[in-house]
């Protein structure tokens, strides 16, 4: 476990998110925020967990913890194979950007968004989004649970094994109250 | 015809007052007498005259901003931390400095393009003399230089004028670069304006680089049957003796061509090149050959193929050296700007060159004389071929699988990679020898070499990489259309009108470099998906090499399927970087040609014509260079959208349109003079996909424009929509942002869109005929 960057090169600067190494966290975070969102990339499909696809984890934490997905690229379309409806589809710069306007309606009108998860996209553009998020997006908080330390999200889980993700996901949604 | 009405250049003048050496004389400035064309507001534009325009267009589209790092470390005050877009000690705020940062980057590509630019003309002046005439499609091309009469508004007609041109281009780099200056510009528009003037110069610059070599090296004359030219590892003959020339500047390699066909040498040894001085060598002589994209560097080196390698310039590997020397191939430095610390031998008879490079005496050379060059390189590799032996340094497999064992999977490999390739279980499988999760790494590894340059045992994992790929690698033979240059006047007339009505769905152009998320394939794959759609698909550049490098089931690659004219259903290679400006230029050319709006000098209407009416798209997938920067910038400040892949990201910022907020989306109806609304299309200037089918129904999307006409407009739809079904599963969410009226509908689709547009409360809406400029809304309404 290692909150160095995972991309070696990809360091951080004066500001380096918080390790992720508790479920509770996220339930802490979670109670606190009025409006959440999780941002879902496309490798999520790519992404196996020792024998169940990182997607799955994804639909029973959004589930379990009530989070509206917005997925970004072509990533909706496996969301509606396994019939799950409730997700929104935008293009992650889109989010991104947005993201940073405090006027934004959000996607179900409801206002911007005041803390924001983020798995399943190419380390760097994530890497790099979580940065424009950092310096321009006032009040937001950000989550990544990728298992790759990302040093811009306010809160990451470290770099760990696909076994330990796997555990923490599944340890999440039973405290999330899911199964 | 210049800007100068006196231009002296005196090599030596011997006076009283002593010897003076390379003097040079310009007095005044002179107007194109002999062009009837008026003259617009801004023939050569200063670095503020357009900057309006910038505000409107960024306005529209406003960046958003990634750093890459939170400090700034650009003086001694640093490093200041700008987080939170805190102000440094300075006083410029993280929004600024990351404009200054893409301002840098567009300085830096428009350079690099203006002094190859600077480089050919010099030289071809020197050869051909400044009144040498400028040709780059005879009668077929009238409009010779759009970019350049758009923006200088002088029309050039000779070598000499070109030198004229660069003066003013070279003065905006000096101005721009400038402004980056510590205590100059603080305001982060600012910054983003002085980038849009920085990519039209760049524009500008590679013009005159393709001009004065279409001219004078008899390339391709705008012509759509160019050549078909080999492409691919597999097409290299590995019994002959092989020259290797890689960069951008095509002289040298001439050089090389040129010796051959004077000692009727053709067909006894190969010559290849990868990037654009390999497409500018098969625009010379279809007999050349063309590798690859710019990241095959390291793979084709290490497969010991090459015998000698020539370097020009950009893009070249830094440590190509040190590559060259671990397969024995001596290597020939040809540029100034990249002489790679080899002593300068341009002076030395060639024997003596000769012998010092075959007897390995010396690693490499600095020649920077083109012709010389030719020679040595020639011959040098017919002496140095028998003794090397297509020496390699590409393991055999027994070897590669006994040190794949000793892997310790400490995953710093991966941890470097770019696309974060799992070469740690890879290695695993190799050492149990299973090479198949190698193979799948050669298909999309950009040949970067980060991973072996971390791996603390030290391991090629590279060159296993090649191994693994090496019999895909040896079967990879494909053809390319030589770049063709210029699109002739008579294409444009032909689809100016469905182009701007929108009846041709788009003009989506491939670009830039090969720094691709997954390889290749997928560019080729977005080539085929839109030219069977019938779109006029341009390319240039590295991936104009990966769109060749995909056969089908009857082993005919896409330049073979698709004809080369600009239409529908038209593959056109334009050439090498410096060709991109005939995209551009054919965009100009519409509102020229088809609409007769004048150019000369008359930069914002013209942008304003081809922002709201020309529905092309640029795509540079594996966009990595600084030019790659200045050429995306000089389509933007035309109100052209770019897309990149992910990399592209790390351009740090983006241009995205807001389509919910509908007052970003209002144009002037130039018939009324009235505001109306006219959809955020394109929705985006400047945008980072994730995936290429996110890409590729980007791409639809970003073709419409206002000004097409319901047909076109339902033609586009149904394009962006079917796309969006087949890769996300479902109707788009803002088709209603996009109807204009119910004639917008496709007819198949009608039910299913009617119903969407009563959900969403949607009223039909007047079709304006769209500027942004208020001084184009037609007199007669405007007293109104
Ligand atoms: S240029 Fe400005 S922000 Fe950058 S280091 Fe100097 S004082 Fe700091
Ligand atoms: S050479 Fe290929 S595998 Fe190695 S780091 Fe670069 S892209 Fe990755
Ligand atoms: S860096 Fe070298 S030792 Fe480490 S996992 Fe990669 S190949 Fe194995």
């Amino acid at each position: 476990m290692s909150d160095a960057p995972w991309q070696k090169a990809e360091v951080a600067g004066t500001k380096r998110a918080l390790p992720l190494v508790k479920p509770e966290v996220v339930l802490a975070m979670l109670k606190r925020s009025k409006h959440p969102i999780l941002v879902v990339g496309h490798k999520i499909v790519e992404i196996d967990l020792d024998g169940k696809k990182l997607i799955d984890f994804v639909i029973d934490i959004a589930k379990a913890g009530e989070i509206p997905i917005v997925a970004t690229a072509h990533s909706v379309k496996e969301f509606l194979n396994r019939e799950f409806q409730s997700v929104a589809s935008m293009p992650v710069m889109d989010v991104a950007n947005r993201l940073t306007d405090p006027e934004w309606k959000g996607l179900d009108g409801k206002g911007t968004y005041d803390l924001a998860f983020f798995i399943g996209l190419p380390y760097y553009m994530e890497w790099l989004i979580l940065s424009g998020l950092k310096n321009f997006s006032g009040n937001l908080q950000t989550i990544s649970l990728d298992g790759f330390y990302q040093p811009n999200a306010t809160w990451s889980i470290p770099n760990i094994s696909s076994k330990e993700l796997r555990e923490f996901f599944e340890a999440l949604i039973l405290k999330l109250g899911g199964q | 015809m210049t800007r100068k009405n006196v231009d002296l250049k005196i090599k030596e003048l011997k006076s009283n007052l002593g010897i003076m050496k390379d003097l040079r004389l310009s007095v005044g400035k002179v107007i194109d007498d002999s062009w009837e064309e008026t003259i617009g507001p801004t023939p050569y534009p200063s670095i503020t005259d357009l900057r309006n325009w910038d505000m409107k267009i960024l306005q529209k589209y406003k960046p958003f901003y990634m750093p890459f790092c939170d400090l700034c470390c650009l003086c001694t005050y640093g490093k200041c931390d700008l987080s939170n877009n805190k102000r440094g000690a300075c006083g410029l705020n993280m929004e600024a400095q990351q404009s200054r940062i893409v301002l840098l980057a567009a300085c830096i590509g428009a350079a690099t393009h203006t002094a190859h630019a600077r480089h050919l003309v010099d030289e071809l002046i020197e050869k051909f003399g400044r009144n040498y005439p400028l040709d780059v499609g005879g009668t077929n091309v009238e409009v010779e230089a759009p970019v350049t009469r758009l923006v200088t508004g002088i029309r050039p007609k000779t070598l000499g004028d070109l030198d004229t041109i660069l003066d003013y281009l070279e003065t905006q780099i000096n101005h721009l670069l400038s402004a980056t200056h510590t205590g100059q510009e603080g305001n982060n528009l600012d910054f983003e304006s002085k980038v849009l003037q920085a990519g039209m110069v760049d524009q500008v610059g590679m013009e005159i680089a393709d001009m004065a070599q279409v001219s004078c090296f008899g390339f391709p004359k705008a012509d759509p049957n160019a050549p078909l030219v080999d492409l691919g590892f597999g097409a290299v003959d590995p019994t002959k003796p092989t020259i290797m020339v890689v960069g951008h500047n095509v002289p040298p390699a001439i050089g090389i061509m040129d010796y051959l066909n004077e000692k009727g040498l053709y067909g006894k040894i190969d010559v290849c090149g990868l990037c654009c001085t390999a497409h500018d060598i098969t625009r010379y002589s279809s007999k050349a050959k063309i590798v690859g994209p710019i990241s095959w560097q390291l793979r084709f080196i290490r497969s010991g193929l090459p015998d000698i390698l020539v370097v020009d310039e950009q893009c070249i590997r830094a440590d190509s050296l040190e590559e060259a020397k671990k397969i024995k191939a001596p290597l020939i430095a040809s540029s100034s700007k990249n002489c790679l610390g080899l002593e300068d031998r341009t002076k030395d008879p060639v024997d003596e060159i000769v012998n010092d490079l075959v007897s390995g005496q010396v690693d490499g050379v600095l020649i920077l004389d083109p012709e010389k060059v030719g020679e040595v390189a020639v011959r040098t590799a017919m002496e140095v071929a028998p003794k090397r032996k297509k020496f390699k340094i590409i393991p055999e497999i027994k070897d590669l699988i006994e040190i794949a064992k000793k892997c310790n999977l400490c995953n710093e490999c991966r941890r470097a990679c770019p696309n974060d390739q799992e070469i740690p279980k890879a290695m695993v499988s190799a050492g149990k020898g299973d090479l198949t999760k190698l193979e799948k790494i050669y298909e999309e590894c950009i040949g970067c070499g980060r991973c072996e340059y971390v791996c603390p045992n030290e391991f090629p994992i590279h060159s296993f990489i090649v191994k693994a790929g090496e019999k895909k690698m040896k079967q990879e033979q494909y053809k390319i259309r030589a770049g063709r240059g210029a699109i002739q006047d008579v294409e444009i007339r032909r689809v100016g009108q469905p182009i701007i009505f929108g009846e041709i769905p788009g003009v989506v152009a491939f670009v830039g470099c090969a720094n691709y998320p997954k390889g290749g394939e997928e560019v080729a794959e977005m080539i085929e998906e839109f030219a069977k759609r019938r779109f006029i698909v341009v390319t240039s550049g590295c991936a104009a090499m990966s769109a060749g490098m995909v056969k089908d089931e009857d082993g005919k690659s896409p330049y073979e399927k698709y004809p080369g004219n600009f239409d529908a259903g038209g593959l056109v290679n334009v050439g090498s970087c410096v060709s991109n400006p005939h995209i551009a230029g054919a965009a100009i050319k519409i509102a020229s040609i088809f609409a007769k709006r004048n150019l000369r000098g008359n930069y914002e209407e013209i942008a304003d014509y081809v922002h709201n009416r020309v529905g092309a798209v640029g795509i540079a997938w594996g966009a990595m260079s600084q030019k790659a920067a200045s050429i995306a910038s000089g389509f933007w400040r035309l109100g052209i959208p770019v897309i990149v892949g992910p990399h592209g990201s790390k351009y740090r910022r983006m241009l995205l349109g807001r389509k919910d907020r509908k007052e970003d989306w209002y144009v002037y109806d130039s018939r009324t003079g009235e505001r109306v609304y006219g959809g955020p299309a394109p929705e985006h200037l400047f945008y980072a996909a994730e995936t290429k089918e996110e890409a590729m129904v980007m791409i639809a999307k970003l073709c419409m424009r206002p000004n097409d006409n319901t047909k076109g407009r339902a033609i586009k739809l149904s394009h962006y929509i079917d796309l969006h079904k087949r890769f996300y599963g479902t109707m788009p969410d803002d088709i209603h942002l996009f109807v204009r009226r119910l004639s917008d509908i496709p007819i198949t689709m009608k039910d299913e869109i009617v119903r969407i547009l009563d959900e969403k409360g949607w009223k039909e809406r007047i079709i304006p005929d769209p500027t942004l400029l208020p001084r184009m809304v037609r007199k007669k309404a405007n007293k109104k």
